[in-house]
């Protein structure tokens, strides 16, 4: 009985042990996946020229050097754009995380007549792809009347918004900016998991609603503020959907790495048709996308201990 | 402005009315937002599709041309038969891959093991890194392609397939399966660094359920595999209808055919032609939307 007993016992540790062992390999094969192509980045901006084709150098360089370094910083102008790009995610993040806040609580907790109804359209801006109104969109932007308002005031002309920050601000202040929707539905999640009875607590008390939103509301909110805020700033860091639409002629992040092999093409052999070896452009472009991540990279070491918390408590789940 | 509002009438108003006042004057922003950066988009776009579009110096003219547009778009334009195909047998694809794929990491993830806050912030990683202008540059990396070359990584990565398939195949799995599953396997990068945002939502869900559901199977005698298939899985049920729906709308919003679209309408000018597609495209991830929504919800299983 007892041997038996052992047995058993030997053979659930057994199953043990291997369940560990397989989930370890797949975990670290499959980090290894994710982590590869920033470690090879790494390695590709730490190398001389002459090292992309000694067959004897794969990861570790040879030839040390920084001169990717410096050649993408000189033709990204990457301290401005790197401002500038902070700047703006900083901005539209701030105003979308504010504007997404307000009409989340709206929508959860003060019902009012067609509350339901405007919802479905919050619904409609997720899932309709931003291609479909990308065009008159832009072509609003370039004469924006604001309903006939602007005209009245300048004198007959409307004003060309693009090449502007005024189209992230507009969009982010009136909660319609990259991913917005989103952003809504998780507000609207979060605080219809607060408990009612917290509100009528503050009612009873004397605050106002305007109060029990900023005073209660809000602060409980943190989860789901950081949530919001991380993805907003992230998105927009990354985004060159909007921003290439928008901006032409900013420095911003991802319109100069979108750009940058254009330029440096035209940097390293003043020309388009420039014979320029393919590998080492290549090389100078990846280093500039590390460079353009490592501040994002930097960020999340900071911040990602709050993430999942950040999430498992947004209730999207519930 | 809303002090004043309310000493209008302090006393006619109950709190039930004031809520819904507020709840009006808090959505007002979005609304405004909603109706100039969205709805009016949106039907100007659908106007745009069934008219001729000429931009000069005096502004944008549409005239009406019936379904000119989207018989252009199907039977003329060299491209967009195939690219919309493409995207679509991608997003079709893609999404079982990420979904169950992001459930089976999110348990592992949910387990007790060393480094498990280390593995975590890696597995986010990608929520971080491939989105935007970064993932469509990687893709072209010419470095990386010769690397790869270098280190024998690519022929190891086809060999191992390979291998993998003939061993399916000996063991009786249908062709197709083994195609799609091996795949999956060479798609390894592409499915790991979509699946960043699922992750983290499976894992809140996964982490929502009482333990004490667990402990009372473990004293019944069941498996951690029972426990899975009884247990987890029935409880992130809804979720996998929440992440289906995020997967579909990720993977449309930028790929083959929103460049194609963008292009046509900046590049060559052609703003009804490129509406048209757009409508197309609109339409049919809708379709794609509204079946794997019904499908799924009907198996949904709800707690309540």
């Amino acid at each position: 009985m007892r041997a038996r007993a052992m047995r058993l016992i030997s053979l659930e540790l057994w199953k043990k042990w291997l369940w560990s062992l397989v989930r370890l390999v797949l975990i670290i094969g499959l980090s290894f996946v994710i982590v590869y192509p920033i470690l090879q980045k790494i390695s590709t901006a730490i190398k001389d020229k002459v090292d992309l084709y000694s067959p004897i150098v794969i990861w570790i360089p040879q030839h040390f050097t920084l001169d990717n370094f410096r050649q993408a910083i000189d033709i990204m102008d990457y301290w401005a754009a790197l401002r500038n790009t902070f700047g703006l995610s900083a901005m539209t993040t701030i105003l979308t995380a504010l504007s997404c806040a307000l009409a989340g609580y709206g929508f959860a907790r003060l019902k009012f007549k067609g509350s339901n109804l405007l919802f479905v359209g919050v619904v409609l801006t997720i899932l309709v792809p931003p291609t479909t109104i990308l065009i008159p969109v832009y072509l609003n932007l370039k004469d924006f009347t604001l309903m006939g308002l602007i005209p009245l005031l300048t004198g007959g002309k409307s004003v060309n918004l693009l090449n502007t920050y005024w189209p992230f601000i507009l969009t982010s202040l009136t909660a319609n900016s990259l991913k917005a929707g989103l952003y809504i539905f998780i507000f609207r999640q979060f605080f219809r998991g607060i408990p009612k009875e917290v509100e009528e607590a503050a009612y009873i008390d004397g605050a106002g609603i305007g109060k029990t939103f900023t005073r209660i509301m809000l602060p409980n909110a943190i989860p789901a503020m950081l949530t919001v805020t991380l993805f907003s700033f992230v998105w927009q860091w990354n985004d060159s959907f909007f921003t290439t639409t928008y901006l032409t002629t900013a420095k911003v992040m991802s319109i100069q790495l979108s750009s940058l092999p254009y330029n440096l093409s035209f940097f390293l052999s003043d020309g388009v048709n420039s014979k320029a070896d393919p590998f080492y452009m290549s090389m100078v472009q990846d280093t500039g996308i590390l460079l353009a991540i490592l501040p994002l990279i930097l960020m999340y070491i900071f911040v990602q201990r709050y993430f999942v918390e950040g999430i498992e408590r947004t209730g999207i789940v519930g | 402005m809303r002090a004043a509002l309310l000493k209008l009438k302090p006393s006619l108003r109950t709190y039930a009315e004031k809520k819904s006042l507020y709840g009006f004057l808090y959505v007002v922003p979005w609304l405004l937002g909603f109706l100039f950066f969205f709805l009016a988009p949106l039907l100007t776009s659908l106007r745009y599709s069934f008219s001729t579009v000429t931009a000069n110096s005096d502004g944008v003219t549409a005239s009406f041309a019936g379904f000119k547009n989207f018989k252009e778009a199907l039977t003329v334009n060299t491209s967009f038969n195939r690219v919309l195909t493409e995207s679509i047998i991608d997003i079709v694809v893609n999404v079982p891959l990420i979904v169950i794929f992001s459930l089976f990491l999110a348990v592992l993830l949910n387990q007790k093991f060393i480094g498990r806050t280390a593995a975590r912030a890696i597995f986010f990683l990608p929520v971080i890194l491939a989105s935007g202008i970064i993932l469509s540059l990687e893709s072209t990396s010419l470095v990386q392609a010769i690397n790869d070359a270098n280190a024998g990584a690519t022929t190891f990565n086809a060999l191992q397939s390979f291998e993998l398939e003939n061993m399916m195949l000996e063991a009786g799995m249908s062709e197709s399966i083994v195609n799609y599953l091996t795949s999956a396997v060479n798609r390894i990068y592409q499915v790991v660094s979509q699946s960043g945002v699922q992750i983290l939502i499976f894992l809140a869900g996964i982490q929502t359920i009482s333990p004490q559901l667990y402990e009372a199977s473990k004293m019944e005698g069941a498996t951690g595999y029972e426990a899975f298939w009884k247990i987890t899985f029935p409880m992130v049920s809804p979720l996998i209808l929440v992440n289906v729906v995020y997967t579909i709308v990720d993977s449309v919003s930028v790929n083959a055919m929103t460049d194609l679209i963008r292009d046509t309408g900046f590049k060559s000018f052609n703003f009804g032609l490129s509406s048209a597609m757009a409508w197309i495209y609109f339409v049919v991830v809708a379709l794609i939307l509204a079946i794997s929504s019904y499908v799924i919800s009907k198996r949904v299983f709800y707690y309540e």
